[in-house]
């Protein structure tokens, strides 16, 4: 089975965030990246994968920035080849264009499995995974807690929860695109020797993609912080007292008449 | 059992005793006679499946396997009293628990979760809080004395003065920082800092295990000190002189260096006029182990805290060598987790009965883990009332008029 991971950097939020002037995007310049967290769980999962069975992990990424360190330590934990998507701009792409520069870079490599984080903090246009499910006309399962290989090579069992302390087992008819909110165990740790070592001959394979990116079909009007308010109040009574006073609020906040 | 990455445990621990012996002290492994007076010695010894006695006898029958998959591997607090008794003179604490822990590491064993998020932060970001490499300076905010970042100037200072990472982010030691600052200037010495470009030492992360990390910081360090102009490095944190003073020549990165304990010690006849204002209190020292069992530094800080008018000192029952350890070092500041599970307690709860039990009001301290370690066990201990901690640095700045605690 061929399985393939998509590694996406993302704003590192241990700098302070700051806006453009024009607040529409985010100003990259001091902003640090750092990977997916949920992608990092889409690539646990498929080492798990693999580890299980006789799966190649095949990795991919926007080469900008400081998206080596990513690759690097991939390349430590063992996945089997590394593709980079040539990219000019110093911060990633909106969902729009990743879609379908992803999805042409996936349709390369022909993938059985195609495994992604389930969310991404950055992601102001919409949901990728379910987008790029549609690009590539295969099915999508979101918010995935853990995957299985069954007996059967083309079927994967996808593990959800649900409220309630629900879960559910679901058979996945490969191909598919699976969106990993947790794999079956945290992203492993890696040590930083294995990291040098693969420094030293990890090979990354650079694509040439023919398509032109679209136009950006969503837009942004404007970005901004959330909101400080002036605490908490707290509502004391009995629940019909609670519930007047709710309904005040609302009144008075225009959101009822 | 400890997680596992990998699936299996063949050929786990697979010539683990040949690559002990390759090491530099490896070698005095084969001295071990089994007396079991390093794991008898251990404060952690009882939790632990397999002491260091026992790892040394299942290294000798190539049986690492267990060994690697027990909790043991991460329980050890790099105290070196293990180290000091054995009648071996074997470097346990620098030699084969580093070696153990590296070995699980790349056998894919994985670390507690607290402890490997330590280690990423020191990855990616040079410092074990995770903090931005761009807020460095923040403890100075407010200094009201010239500070000389070296990132941003090119100058010759006299001390290079690595202020470290919780000194540098951490709250209440930001107050150490700035502290030790105008103590510097008040003595006249010209200091510099590495401001944004200062990364951690590396001390802690060897004896982890990370053979790899230690290595790049090492690198990344040595390049930056050879940069820079000045006498000697001071540092507040005893593991990184512990790092510099022992394990930085080994990668041909030897710089001249002191704990501020000895530096101030070393300064004292120049300290001693300006300590004017009395500190009346009684206090109790907590030898750290880095400047202490390992680098055999017990009189600087008492001689410091005995100039201190006002100041008396009394001993804790176990003191300089004998000292307990509070159970931070050898990366347990990011293990309490693990150790309380399997250990049933944090050395530094004991610790602290033991100085409250001298009378003191005052537990010093001249390592900046031992402040947030301390004040915790305080608190745990219900000792709050009777017993505060305090660094060196806050007791003599205040002696001098420019402290900002009481």
């Amino acid at each position: 089975m061929k399985i393939a991971v998509v590694l996406r950097q993302v704003p590192d939020p241990i700098e302070p965030l700051e806006l453009m002037p024009d607040e529409k995007a985010l100003d990259y310049g001091e902003a640090g990246f750092l990977v997916n967290e949920s992608d990092e769980h889409a690539l646990e999962q498929a080492l798990l994968l693999a580890e299980d069975g006789t799966a190649e992990v095949t990795v991919l990424a926007f080469d900008f920035g400081d998206v080596e360190t990513t690759l690097f330590s991939a390349a430590a934990k063992g996945v089997d080849r590394i593709l980079t998507i040539p990219w000019e701009e110093p911060f990633p792409p909106g969902t729009d264009v990743a879609t379908a520069l992803f999805a042409d870079a996936i349709r390369s490599v022909r993938p059985d499995c195609i495994l992604i984080g389930c969310q991404a903090h950055d992601e102001l246009e919409g949901a990728f995974g379910p987008r790029l499910a549609v690009e590539l006309e295969l099915p999508y399962l979101g918010v995935v807690r853990g995957v299985r290989q069954t007996a059967k090579e083309m079927v994967l069992e996808a593990h959800k929860e649900y409220p309630g302390a629900a879960k559910a087992r679901m058979s996945v008819q490969l191909p598919a695109v699976l969106g990993i909110l947790a794999a079956d165990q945290p992203p492993r740790y890696v040590p930083v020797s294995r990291i040098r070592e693969a420094m030293k001959s990890a090979e990354f394979e650079e694509l040439e993609l023919e398509s032109v990116p679209p136009s950006v079909a969503v837009s942004v009007a404007r970005l901004s912080f959330p909101l400080r308010g002036d605490g908490a109040r707290m509502l004391e009574g009995n629940e019909r007292e609670v519930a007047e006073q709710i309904a005040e609020i609302l009144v008075e906040k225009g959101v009822l008449t | 059992m400890i997680h596992q990455a990998v699936r299996s445990d063949e050929g786990i621990g697979e010539g683990f005793l040949e690559e002990l012996l390759s090491h530099p002290e490896g070698h005095d492994i084969l001295a071990c006679m089994q007396c079991g007076t390093c794991s008898g010695s251990c404060p952690l010894g009882l939790a632990m499946e397999y002491p260091p006695r026992r790892m040394i006898l299942q290294a000798r029958r190539r049986d690492m396997a267990p060994v690697l998959s027990s909790p043991s591997v991460w329980m050890c607090v790099g105290c070196y009293t293990c180290t000091l008794r054995c009648p071996r003179e074997i470097d346990l604490t620098d030699t084969l628990w580093p070696a153990v822990r590296d070995r699980a590491l790349q056998e894919g064993l994985q670390p507690p979760a607290e402890l490997q998020t330590a280690l990423q932060n020191l990855y990616m970001y040079g410092n074990v809080l995770g903090k931005s490499p761009r807020k460095r300076l923040e403890w100075a905010r407010g200094l009201d004395v010239p500070l000389t970042d070296l990132s941003k100037e090119r100058a010759a200072v006299e001390v290079l003065w690595l202020v470290g990472c919780y000194p540098s982010y951490y709250p209440r030691n930001q107050v150490v920082s700035r502290e030790f600052a105008r103590m510097m200037t008040c003595l006249g010495i010209s200091w510099g800092v590495l401001g944004v470009k200062e990364k951690s030492l590396g001390d802690c992360d060897r004896l982890f295990g990370e053979e790899g990390l230690f290595e790049t910081l090492v690198e990344t360090n040595k390049e930056l000190f050879e940069r820079q102009k000045f006498k000697t490095i001071v540092l507040l944190d005893p593991h990184s002189y512990r790092a510099l003073e022992v394990f930085y020549p080994r990668y041909d990165a030897g710089f001249p260096a002191q704990h501020y304990t000895m530096f101030l010690a070393d300064r004292l006849e120049q300290l001693r006029p300006l300590l004017t204002r009395p500190v009346p209190c009684r206090v109790t020292y907590h030898d750290n182990c880095c400047v202490g069992r390992r680098c055999g530094s017990y009189e600087p800080p008492r001689a410091l805290l005995e100039a201190i008018p006002g100041v008396e000192v009394v001993e804790m029952e176990r003191n300089r060598e004998n000292a307990l350890c509070c159970g931070g070092g050898g990366g347990g500041m990011w293990l309490d987790g693990h150790i309380t599970e399997h250990g049933g307690k944090r050395l530094s709860d004991e610790r602290i009965r033991e100085a409250a039990a001298t009378g003191a009001d005052v537990l010093a301290v001249s390592c900046p883990y031992e402040l947030s370690r301390f004040e915790d066990s305080a608190k745990v201990a219900g000792l709050e009332d009777r017993i505060v901690v305090r660094d060196i640095i806050e007791l003599l700045a205040e002696s001098m008029g420019l402290g900002e605690r009481r």
